[in-house]
């Protein structure tokens, strides 16, 4: 446990040294002057340094060990790119500069769109969105826009499986759209006929991820854009699980008009406990001019901004994207060139599809309908019944020294369990997460407080979220100073 | 094999064999012959780190922009950052974790958000803080939504000076066709103008959408605001720049229901506009509408202190298409920036930087008053940032300004050919302020 940075204030501490103010005072007017102390510790750079650093021990991260947490690409971050991203040139740039002065960085933006438009097989890209969900809207609101354009804009429908992430409704909310849920089949692919039957003159679009959230390929893929299209409908990509893809199959190629993709995911840029990440949208020539406001223009006198609205959809965040994850992708990207990205993809399955093999005789492997791709749902329902709980398996798990896969999602699998390896892991890794889980397994048959007691080896026990709740405390009260 | 793909040919056969196929190819079978790429990627070649390194200096080499002194600010600020802020973000353990959602290996990013959301409530004058927006316009327009949930009224009254930018996104976020949006003009002075908000906010409003200091830096009176848009059951949101909260009073003593504003200039790199961080704090009745993540303390099995994400039954995944918002990634890393950065200026640290920018501008203001024919827009006092109305084209002389080794303030060409705003943070010295100054004055002498 670490105390608070409260807790080591003293009054009179500081932690950086500032130069003397060497121009005249100017006063601070009585009636707009701040009343009270604001509360911020008063520390040395040695106590923050300390404090910082012993918190950062009670993290775990993708450099200590394997994350296969499923959904999130959890792969090794190029350290290099942080390197890169912080050179004075690029990081010390006012986003208001001139164009010619930052010819620079507006050629990265230029040529990562570029870039990334041969990767999803579509014709002009959006940088601006800080992250998936906000992708998602920018893609939900061109399809909305090219509706409207054309006189459709009655069509107020959006599909989506019932396995969607819970961005897709949340964001579909956010665009004024009425959520239609699509049912998915007995191997977890989207029911065809009944996507038939729910396109109509109301459809505006369908999102789908593709692989599903089941780590499994939608092999009607064509099928099912074109009932969309048929219907007057415009396809939308959620790339969170393009690792599976990368130059085996692009979604403009499957008949999607949009797609996002998860630059801090596939592409490798860190997350950073939580962001930031980086949502950058492909789409067809068709939607081109309604994409969002800041895209960069290829000229004879160089690289310009187009920073206004015209018949953009508009601005997502009051500057360019977030600009810095946009350096690291176009990194990584270049790092490894057609052969490589494919090769990330080609393993990806692999490490995938050899741990669903090994841990299938241990644990249910529903919706198993021959090879998944980058990642797979297995199900904790016969360990439930015995009383083990699928959070009781993540927690345990963490025991052993790994992070836990994502649990409880996608909600149409009870107890879920979804575990994506990627690329980055080796052989070795990946067994000895197999034979934990194997152990696992074991314990819930032989002694299940160990599985229900866990975890027992990290910074703090079991915490008590309903605690947190009903005891909501979300900030440090003030001590009773003065 | 790349240098990121630890399982070579020997591990990849040897593991198909266990997956019970014969090729890599067959693992393909779901995907349809039809859409299979043909052939590889159209991408450049492999570049090593040495190629890359140099490529990436040569960008670096075509941003003159990072070696100009700075005088524009507009919402993006060039303030001066601690090198401990760095050595803590790129360690390992914050920076390649994903969100805390093992919260028992995840105390370090979630005590740090907690110390963030009180940092941000205490700067704010707030009751609790979430644990991060994208920026701070995606954060001005979160809050406009989150008081039409409170309120349920579909209207918002927003302030004719907030930054254009903001205004913008508000729009974005709101346009799908359900509100409405209308914008309160500012008067001569460069303020909001209190009576036309009054007769807009006739018929019920969700709230009134001001900036703190306002985009011209001329500073609203917030508390004659709250009393307006409280008498019509709406309420106040107001966008705050931080730095300048260290030395005007917070929004939330003066009324303001919720507060929001960029984190940028807390240790943040301008980076040509991201990644940025905004904050979002409100009072004990509204923190339930809050969209994005919240760190919530509790105790573990043997009662020992910890920190969990809660109140979580308002996001997009578990509520879905009913959440307060489909906000999932934040910026964690760039809050944890300014958590650190708060904790090294600290107390009076931070009121030095926050007076050092008062003063600057301050300085440079009337430096620039003195010189031939530059004049006032607003005459009111102002924080932050001013305008200037010079005697020739804002346009023309930011140009020349740039071959001087300037980047000077912003042209505001809505406010006229000549006006220009500007600021002076506390990296400005007097000297580099009496250069810009100088060579101004030279053009302009020049130019008139």
């Amino acid at each position: 446990m670490e105390k608070t940075i409260f807790q080591y204030s003293s009054p009179g501490r500081i932690g950086v040294a500032l130069p003397v103010l060497d121009v005249p005072e100017t006063a601070i007017p009585e009636q707009f002057r701040r009343k009270e102390f604001i509360g911020l510790p008063e520390v040395t750079e040695g106590q923050a340094m300390r404090h910082f650093v012993r918190l950062s021990t009670m993290n775990f991260s993708i450099e200590q060990g394997f994350y296969p947490l499923g959904s999130c690409t959890m792969k090794y971050n190029p350290r290099l790119h942080e390197f890169l991203a912080r050179i004075d040139g690029l990081a010390a740039v006012h986003p208001l500069s001139d164009d010619s002065t930052v010819q620079g960085t507006l050629e990265i933006m230029y040529k990562l769109g570029e870039l990334l438009c041969e990767i999803t097989g579509f014709k002009a890209t959006t940088l601006q969105p800080a992250a998936g969900a906000q992708g998602e809207f920018a893609g939900l609101m061109l399809i909305k826009k090219w509706q409207d354009e054309r006189g459709q804009g009655h069509r107020n429908e959006v599909l989506m499986p019932d396995s969607a992430h819970g961005t897709n409704p949340a964001t579909s909310t956010l665009a004024g759209l009425k959520v239609i849920s699509v049912k998915s089949d007995k191997h977890g692919r989207v029911d065809v006929e009944d996507l038939r039957s729910k396109a109509g003159e109301n459809t505006c679009a369908f999102m789908l991820t593709n692989p599903n959230t089941l780590g499994i390929f939608e092999s009607s893929i064509e099928e099912i854009t074109k009932i969309i299209h048929d219907a007057g409908g415009l396809n939308y990509m959620d790339g969170a699980n393009m690792n599976a893809l990368l130059g085996i199959v692009r979604p403009g190629d499957m008949g999607f008009d949009v797609c996002h993709l998860n630059l801090h995911k596939t592409f490798s840029t860190p997350h950073g406990g939580g962001g930031p990440g980086s949502g950058a949208v492909c789409c067809t020539e068709l939607l081109r001019q309604f994409l969002p406001a800041s895209t960069v223009e290829k000229t004879e006198e160089g690289y310009k901004l187009r920073d206004r609205m015209g018949k953009s959809i508009g601005r997502l965040l009051a500057f360019h994207g977030n600009v810095g994850v946009l350096y690291r992708a176009y990194a990584y990207i270049r790092t490894l060139g057609p052969k490589g990205l494919r090769e990330v993809s080609e393993v990806a399955l692999i490490n995938a599809n050899y741990m669903k093999a090994r841990l299938k005789p241990y644990y249910e492997v529903p919706n198993d309908d021959g090879p998944c791709m980058h990642e797979f749902v297995a199900s904790g329902a016969e360990m439930a019944k015995k009383g083990v709980k699928t959070l009781d398996i993540a927690k345990r798990l963490l025991d052993y020294g790994f992070h836990a896969p994502t649990i409880y999602f996608p909600q149409i699998v009870k107890e879920a369990l979804m575990i994506e390896p990627t690329e980055t892991e080796s052989l070795e890794s990946i067994d000895a997460f197999i034979d934990a889980m194997i152990a696992i397994a074991e314990e819930v048959d032989e002694k299940p407080h160990l599985v229900t007691d866990a975890p027992v080896n990290t910074p703090v026990l079991r915490l008590d979220e309903v605690k947190a709740v009903k005891d909501l405390c979300l900030v440090e009260p003030v001590e009773h100073e003065e | 094999m790349s240098i990121f793909v630890p399982n070579g040919k020997a591990q990849q056969e040897q593991m198909l064999d266990v997956i019970g196929v014969g090729k890599f190819e067959d693992l393909l079978t779901p995907i349809p012959e039809s859409v299979h790429l043909k052939g590889e990627l159209d991408l450049p070649s492999p570049a090593s780190e040495l190629e890359l390194l140099k490529e990436f200096k040569g960008f670096a080499a075509q941003n003159s922009s990072s070696n100009l002194v700075c005088f524009r600010g507009a919402g993006a600020y060039d303030h001066y950052i601690p090198s401990a802020i760095d050595n803590i973000l790129t360690r390992s353990e914050f920076l390649t974790a994903y969100t805390p959602y093992q919260a028992e290996v995840s105390q370090g990013t979630l005590q740090s958000i907690f110390e963030y959301q009180t940092m941000i409530a205490r700067l704010t004058g707030c009751d609790a803080a979430n644990a991060c927006m994208y920026d701070g316009s995606s954060a001005v327009a979160e809050a406009a939504l989150m008081a039409i949930r409170a309120t349920r009224k579909k209207r918002i009254l927003v302030s004719g000076a907030l930054n254009p930018r903001t205004i913008d996104v508000i729009h974005t976020y709101m346009g799908n066709g359900d509100f409405e949006i209308n914008e309160v003009p500012f008067g001569t002075d460069g303020l909001i103008d209190l009576e036309a908000a009054d007769q807009l906010a006739e018929g019920g409003v969700a709230a009134l959408v001001l900036q703190y200091p306002n985009y011209f830096g001329s500073i609203e009176n917030v508390q004659a605001a709250a009393d307006l848009i409280h008498r019509h059951k709406g309420l106040l949101v107001v966008a705050a720049d931080p730095v300048a909260l260290g030395v005007i009073e917070a929004p939330g003593r003066l009324g303001a229901d919720v507060v929001v504003g960029e984190g940028q200039p807390m240790g943040v790199a301008m980076s040509y506009g991201g990644p940025y961080v905004g904050f979002m704090a409100t009072n004990a009745r509204l923190l339930r509408k809050m969209p994005g993540r919240i760190v919530g303390r509790t105790e573990d099995r043997a009662g020992n202190t910890g920190y969990v994400l809660t109140l979580q039954t308002r996001e997009q995944h578990i509520k879905r298409a009913k959440a307060t918002s489909n906000i999932c990634s934040n910026q964690a890393l760039m809050a944890l920036a300014n958590v650190i950065y708060l904790t090294l200026t600290g107390e009076t640290g931070f009121t030095e930087v926050a007076k050092q920018c008062w003063h600057k501008s301050h300085y440079l203001h009337d430096r620039l008053l003195e010189t031939n024919g530059v004049t006032d827009v607003f005459d009111v006092p102002f924080c932050r940032e001013f305008v200037v109305n010079l005697p020739v084209s804002a346009e023309d002389t930011a140009s020349a300004m740039k071959e001087k080794g300037y980047l000077a303030g912003l042209p505001m060409p809505c406010l006229g050919d000549g006006a220009m705003m500007l600021t002076a943070t506390e990296k400005r010295t007097r000297e580099e302020i009496d250069g810009f100054v100088e060579a101004l004055d030279q053009y302009i002498r020049g130019a008139v």
